[in-house]
């Protein structure tokens, strides 16, 4: 069945398809329209969930974690400061190990107040242990919250979906909806390992010793090793389910490409049409859009980005006193790969400023008129 | 206390042995966090109406229930005086911890 949805809705489906059992959120700015949907499913029964309304977003993110300790699959959904609030509880939760999955619309941070776009509220939250899928399509939401449930209960490690504010969240597209027996089939029910059972009495995430601290953190670190794999493996399978492929990043056209520009969220379907109006000019460009950011995809990108004499990272976040997030991972994936490559960093799109097809072009122009990058980072459209 | 376990401290040897969070690793049994008490609970059960409302509520489940009465683990007790507020029959009096 195809509906036309904004893209906050289509996490909300995405929900509801993966038939989430238990949803806690805290309902006020900066919370969307996904929650919204999803009470209104639960409270006239599409969806046979507890919706859970808390006071905040750190009791959002901790009644979730309760849930899921106890074998319920659970969904949340928030955004900016909201995901700020919970950054404690994102460790908790996979610290221990809950396959939460969590909608984030990617809304810049305050002070100034904002509900636009940028990265740094989700980019903040890197080292947090979640995984994190940047969409570029309202398809692409709805699709990617069932495949992150069936990859984070695999692999016992929560997963963020994360959509651009407005561009995506508050755009509506025609998006396909799975039927249910076919979601049914292609995510089984939560069977987790370890519950909190009365049955089988424990007690979880207690006091932890030098002696055992380090290992946990180690099993962690090597299972997050084995997503991009399951990632690749799972989308597969949901494309010979639902004839859409879930990868870790898209490459469009970069075999040939002198300028590779490399994006994440909408800015990888804007790059599309940039890629495309510049090739009929004779400007041979191509675009890396890179939708895993954790576990940061590191053959992939190699395996793309080898022997490319130029690449255009454009981030829409800042690492203060760094770079762009995205173009410090690019250089570090590069780094021992042969030289001749070169990264040039740009930073746009800061707070909602539009990132337009003529933004890609005075990315590509630069590029393409200088042998290297003359700053850290290349500032794009800021008034100065 | 008639379920008590011992507060024997666990060690593995391998990751591999361990699960992958933080459970049961024995630390909420070996850490005698008694000692930390100022005050201690005392229980007049002879005024006890045996409500477990003390049970309910200790945050160590330090209160063990025994022949329907309240018993207090003072290996665990911190000495919060939660069970003493919320007794309905005052029965439960917290007084200085003798040393």
């Amino acid at each position: 069945m195809k509906k036309v949805l904004m893209g906050n809705h289509a996490l909300s489906f995405g929900a509801m398809l993966s038939r989430s059992q238990v949803i806690a959120a805290y309902p006020i700015t900066p919370q969307t329209q996904v929650v919204e949907l999803l009470s209104e499913m639960c409270a006239d029964g599409t969806l046979d969930a507890r919706f859970i309304k808390v006071e905040s977003e750190h009791s959002a993110m901790a009644a979730c974690i309760g849930a899921s300790i106890a074998g319920a699959r659970t969904f949340t959904a928030t955004s900016a400061q909201g995901l700020a609030l919970m950054h404690e509880l994102l460790h908790w939760a996979s610290g221990g190990r809950l396959p939460i999955v969590m909608g984030n619309i990617n809304r810049a941070m305050a002070p100034g107040w904002s509900i636009w776009s940028d990265q740094n509220d989700s980019l903040s939250q890197r080292d947090t242990g979640w995984m994190q899928f940047y969409c570029s399509s309202n398809q692409e939401v709805l699709d990617t919250v069932i495949q992150a449930f069936k990859v984070s209960e695999k692999l016992s490690i929560p997963s963020m979906v994360i959509l651009d504010a407005f561009s995506l969240s508050h755009t509506y597209e025609v998006v396909n909806i799975p039927d249910q027996a076919d979601v049914d089939a292609y995510l089984p029910p939560f069977d987790p390992l370890y519950r909190l059972t009365p049955d089988d009495p424990h007690a979880f995430n207690g006091l932890t010793s030098p002696e055992h601290y380090f290992e946990l953190r180690y099993k962690l670190e090597r299972d997050m090793e084995k997503a991009p794999a399951l990632i690749e493996e799972t989308g597969r399978e949901y494309e010979r389910q639902f004839g859409r492929y879930l990868g870790l990043a898209d490459n469009y056209l970069c075999e040939d490409a002198d300028v590779v520009l490399v994006t994440s969220g909408t800015a990888g379907s804007t790059a599309r049409v940039a890629v495309d109006d510049l090739r009929k000019s004779g400007v041979r460009v191509g675009n890396l859009r890179i939708k895993v950011f954790r576990p940061f995809p590191f053959d992939t990108v190699r395996r793309i980005l080898k022997n490319k004499k130029k690449v255009a990272v454009v981030d829409r976040n800042i690492s203060y006193g760094h770079h762009g997030i995205f173009a410090q991972e690019v250089k570090s994936a590069l780094y021992g790969q042969g030289e001749g490559t070169t990264v040039f960093g740009y930073v746009c799109g800061l707070g909602g400023r539009d990132i337009t097809p003529q933004t890609f072009r005075e990315i590509v122009d630069y590029a393409r008129t200088h042998e290297a990058p003359e700053e850290g980072i290349l500032w794009i459209g800021v008034k100065r | 206390m008639t379920k008590k376990k011992e507060g024997k401290k666990i060690v593995f040897q391998s990751e591999k042995e361990m699960p992958m969070m933080a459970m049961s690793l024995g630390s909420m049994l070996y850490n005698k966090t008694g000692s930390w008490r100022n005050i201690r609970p005392e229980i007049k059960t002879e005024a006890c109406i045996r409500c477990g409302l003390c049970w309910k509520f200790c945050p160590d489940t330090a209160i063990e229930i025994e022949d329907e009465l309240p018993v207090v683990d003072y290996d665990y007790c911190k000495g919060c005086g939660i069970c003493a507020a919320e007794c309905p029959a005052g029965c439960i009096v917290m007084v200085e911890e003798r040393r």
